[in-house]
């Protein structure tokens, strides 16, 4: 693998072909807010959080950090206003789903964003994947999936698989920033097992038996 | 008929179909596109074969069921050649008195002729009729000469000719230079320039690598693609194989959406002929070059038209997009570099090779070159498909090909580029169908999507209607698309129900800016484009909704009420029996009155009241006048 270097907050940087962006600036020590980047999974690039500005072959373009692989010469910055202006609006956007999640809470204070700007959704999660790229890449269970598009997207566990899968592994939940899964996951055990597993009134994720 | 397996063979083919064909026997076309099937085509066609047999010319006459002619407004569309006289709205009753008339005696049926709406005057040939005159149909050209699904027909206009000459005479190298020199930019929306595009297949590394034809065709209101698919199949066959020989692929994947029933239909007949011909499979015309092409039917989502989503939904997976790079060129179906290109691109390519890089980069304009498939809809009175040259402008195209805007109406906008392009006003219509031109202007090329708006079209709805189906469509992967859409939208419906906030607009152009910015594909990079470019254009009707709760165009629901002016009403109560709700007081002799509680306001009393009254007034912005009392209702 050959070497690649470019420039990131005006700092120079060498690093091996098909880095990311990401990674190349937190070997410089440059920290860009993430949402749904985990160091056990595959890029994703749902959230958009980590969106940077890069000029490379003669282009300046908006791109998100934790998929776009380090081009030579390239130049990035990784904190503008306009990008700002952009992690504002998409902090508050995901606030409107769930105004109480603490990363996302304390994220929104860097960016001064109102987390009251928009209506409340209510559906507590920012589909951020996590748990689904989780459970498909590091568990190879698939018990949890995204439904529907759009607007409409969701998250739900899949109950022929997370009867089998779920109960003695629960890895998941920790990952999630707006604890959404917990209430997915304690719908659809309600759901999949009312007659075999009374559903205490904790939702059974405190451990109780 | 056995396989082909020499360019010879197939040159002596060509000549034994020609030797059967003459070209001065009268040869009776029938337009059996989807839009003609729909009024009757099918019932057309039987009219025909049977009438043919009845009169007894069966052997004075050919008759053929051919693709779409593009003046889908008149159909079913009847051409007879050689003259190419040209007979539209064709019905199964019509088809005794063509024979009698026109094959038998040589006489023109003046009733099924073409009349232009604004002079009166009737055209018996096709290319002496506006809407086919000011056109220049390359690509759709072969469609109302051939059947789909004849390989004879498609050979008889020198089908496979270019393929012949790619495989023999010419280097993969030499064949992506024909491409980049013809300057041919790819026609499904972001206009790529195709040559380049296949240069980087062909360059990057690995020995197998796939050609696709992306026929996920899904902005509303538009059919080029499965016009050219259905009409003329053989031709993007043709093109897609030379593009495979230029890469160094062998395998084709043409992913067709499964509402275009008739366009998969012809395709796999198309596929099976050229199959059993030897023009697909091993050792191509003895050239040792291996093509197969498998059909995939798409199932349904706007997004699978984006090349990766489109690639993963090939694979089997959900349809949404992956980042690029890598792109699909270094990484793409199943891992494998893979080129992709749109249907009107493939179906460009043959005539390229056939006429040279030079004929084609002398049409058009310094940036785009050729020709572009325009789906022409909306408030136009010749609705259809058009085929312009690059650079011809917009007010030609709904103007002098299109007729202009039907009623006395006004022209008041056209959305160019499907749901991702722009809204321009009349003060643009000068602007020329390119690439580069229409992006400055505010819209877009997009895949060839034209819709015309008249004064009564309120730009505010237009962008909240595109939202709303972007909405929809948007996969939901990443933030930005997913809900800046979501809040675009809600602003924009509550504009239209009188529910706007002032700072909206600035709210928009903020969402707008992120969704913009930051969306992982072109759904979202564009989704902001409807309202942007209405706000460019058209602000004022923005600030009309929000500041003054009025639509300007009369259109908004919430924003309008209907009102009987009592000095212009005659009591004729023509708006009394339409009202289906009935919100009308009336009587012999009586002023009418809307009672507004129960309006449900469905325009049925306007459209009622004669012409010669106009009593009934449509307000916005403004609070209904007091109603007449009952007791000084009578007139006269």
């Amino acid at each position: 693998m050959s070497e690649i270097s470019l420039q990131i907050d005006g700092k120079e940087v060498a690093v091996s072909e098909g880095t990311t962006i990401l990674e190349a600036a937190r070997s410089l020590g440059i920290e860009i807010p993430t949402v749904c980047d985990h160091a056990q999974l595959s890029p994703y690039g749902a959230c958009r959080i980590c969106t940077v500005e890069a000029d490379a072959n003669g282009r300046t373009n908006l791109v998100a950090s934790c998929q776009y692989p380090v081009e030579k010469d390239m130049v990035v910055r990784t904190k503008t206003e306009q990008i700002d202006k952009i992690r504002k609006v998409l902090l508050e956007q995901m606030l409107s789903h769930a105004p109480d999640s603490e990363q996302l809470v304390a994220l929104g204070q860097i960016y001064g964003a109102d987390r009251d700007r928009f209506e409340k959704e209510s559906s507590f999660c920012i589909l951020c994947g996590l748990c689904v790229r989780y459970c498909a890449e590091v568990k190879k269970k698939d018990a949890i999936s995204f439904f529907d598009r759009g607007a409409k997207r969701e998250i739900a566990f899949l109950p022929e698989i997370a009867m089998q899968e779920c109960w003695d592994c629960k890895e998941c939940f920790p990952l999630c920033p707006t604890s959404a899964l917990q209430a997915a996951y304690v719908l659809t055990e309600a759901l999949m097992t009312p007659s075999v597993v009374p559903t205490p009134s904790c939702g059974g994720s405190c451990g109780c038996k | 008929m056995s396989r082909i397996k020499s360019p010879a063979e197939l040159e002596a083919f060509r000549k034994e179909i020609l030797a059967q064909r003459d070209p001065d026997k009268p040869c009776i076309t029938l337009c059996s596109g989807s839009a003609c099937n729909a009024t009757g085509s099918g019932k057309v066609a039987a009219a025909l074969e049977l009438e043919i047999e009845k009169q007894g010319v069966t052997t004075e006459v050919v008759s053929r069921r051919t693709g779409c002619h593009g003046f889908c407004e008149q159909g079913p569309i009847v051409v007879i050649y050689p003259q190419g006289i040209c007979y539209l709205k064709v019905q199964p009753e019509d088809i005794a008195e063509i024979i009698s008339e026109t094959i038998k005696k040589q006489k023109i049926v003046e009733r099924l002729l073409y009349v232009d709406p604004n002079s009166g005057e009737r055209a018996t040939l096709e290319e002496d009729i506006p809407f086919y005159k000011n056109q220049k149909r390359l690509v759709l050209g072969s469609n109302r000469k051939i059947d789909p699904r004849s390989l004879e027909d498609y050979l008889a206009v020198e089908g496979y000719q270019a393929l012949t000459k790619v495989l023999f005479e010419m280097t993969p190298e030499q064949v992506v230079g024909e491409v980049k020199d013809a300057k041919l930019r790819g026609r499904g929306g972001a206009g790529f320039p195709s040559g380049l595009k296949w240069d980087f297949a062909r360059k990057a590394p690995g020995d197998q690598k796939y050609v696709v034809v992306n026929c996920d065709e899904g902005d509303p209101g538009a059919y080029m693609d499965r016009s050219v698919m259905e009409g003329n199949p053989f031709a993007v066959l043709e093109g897609l194989m030379i593009g495979a020989y230029a890469i160094g692929a062998n395998e084709g994947y043409i992913y067709v959406r499964q509402e275009y029933p008739l366009a998969v239909a012809n395709l796999t007949v198309a596929i099976e002929k050229a199959e059993e011909y030897g023009l697909l499979g091993k050792d191509i015309l003895g050239s040792g070059f291996d093509f197969t092409i498998k059909v995939h039917r798409g199932a349904g989502a706007f997004i699978c038209g984006e090349e990766t989503s489109l690639l993963n939904s090939l694979e089997g997976k959900a349809g949404e997009p992956n980042a690029r790079p890598p792109f699909p060129a270094i990484r793409g179906l199943w891992t494998k570099p893979t080129n992709i290109n749109n249907v009107e691109t493939w179906a460009n390519i043959p005539m390229i090779i056939n006429k040279g890089a030079a004929f084609f980069s002398a049409i058009g304009t310094e940036s785009s070159k050729g020709t572009k498939i325009f789906s022409l809809v909306g408030k136009v009175n010749n609705t259809g498909l058009v085929e312009v040259p690059m650079g011809a402008s917009l007010r030609d195209i709904i103007f002098k090909i299109g007729g202009g805007v039907p009623g006395d109406k006004k022209f008041k906008a056209v959305q160019t580029g499907g749901p991702s392009g722009g809204c321009l006003p009349e003060g643009l219509l000068d602007t020329k169908v390119d690439f580069d031109e229409l992006s400055q202007a505010g819209a877009m090329m997009g895949s060839g999507g034209m819709i015309v708006m008249d004064e009564d079209t309120c730009l505010v709805d237009i962008a909240r209607y595109f939202l709303a189906f972007l909405s929809d469509e948007s996969c939901g992967k990443c933030t930005p698309c997913r809900e800046g859409i979501r809040q675009m939208l809600k602003i924009l419906t509550n504009m239209t129900k009188g529910l706007a906030k002032e700072g909206d607009i600035d709210l928009l152009f903020e969402l707008a800016e992120a969704t913009k910015g930051s969306s992982m594909c072109a759904l979202g990079k564009t989704a902001p484009n409807p309202v942007l470019s209405t706000l460019k254009h058209f602000r004022e009707e923005y600030e009309a909704h929000i500041n003054e709760k009025r639509c300007p165009s009369l259109s908004c629901k919430a924003l309008i009420d209907f009102y009987i002016d009592p000095e212009k009403c005659k009591g004729c109560g023509a708006c009394f029996r339409k009202c289906p709700a009935e919100a009308i007081e009336g009587g012999k002799k009586r002023i009418h009155v809307i009672v507004q509680d129960k309006c449900t306001k469905c325009g049925g009393c306007h459209e009622a009241c004669p012409a010669a009254f106009d009593a009934v007034n449509i307000l916005s912005g403004v609070p209904v006048p007091e109603a007449t009392p009952e007791e000084a209702r009578a007139i006269g």
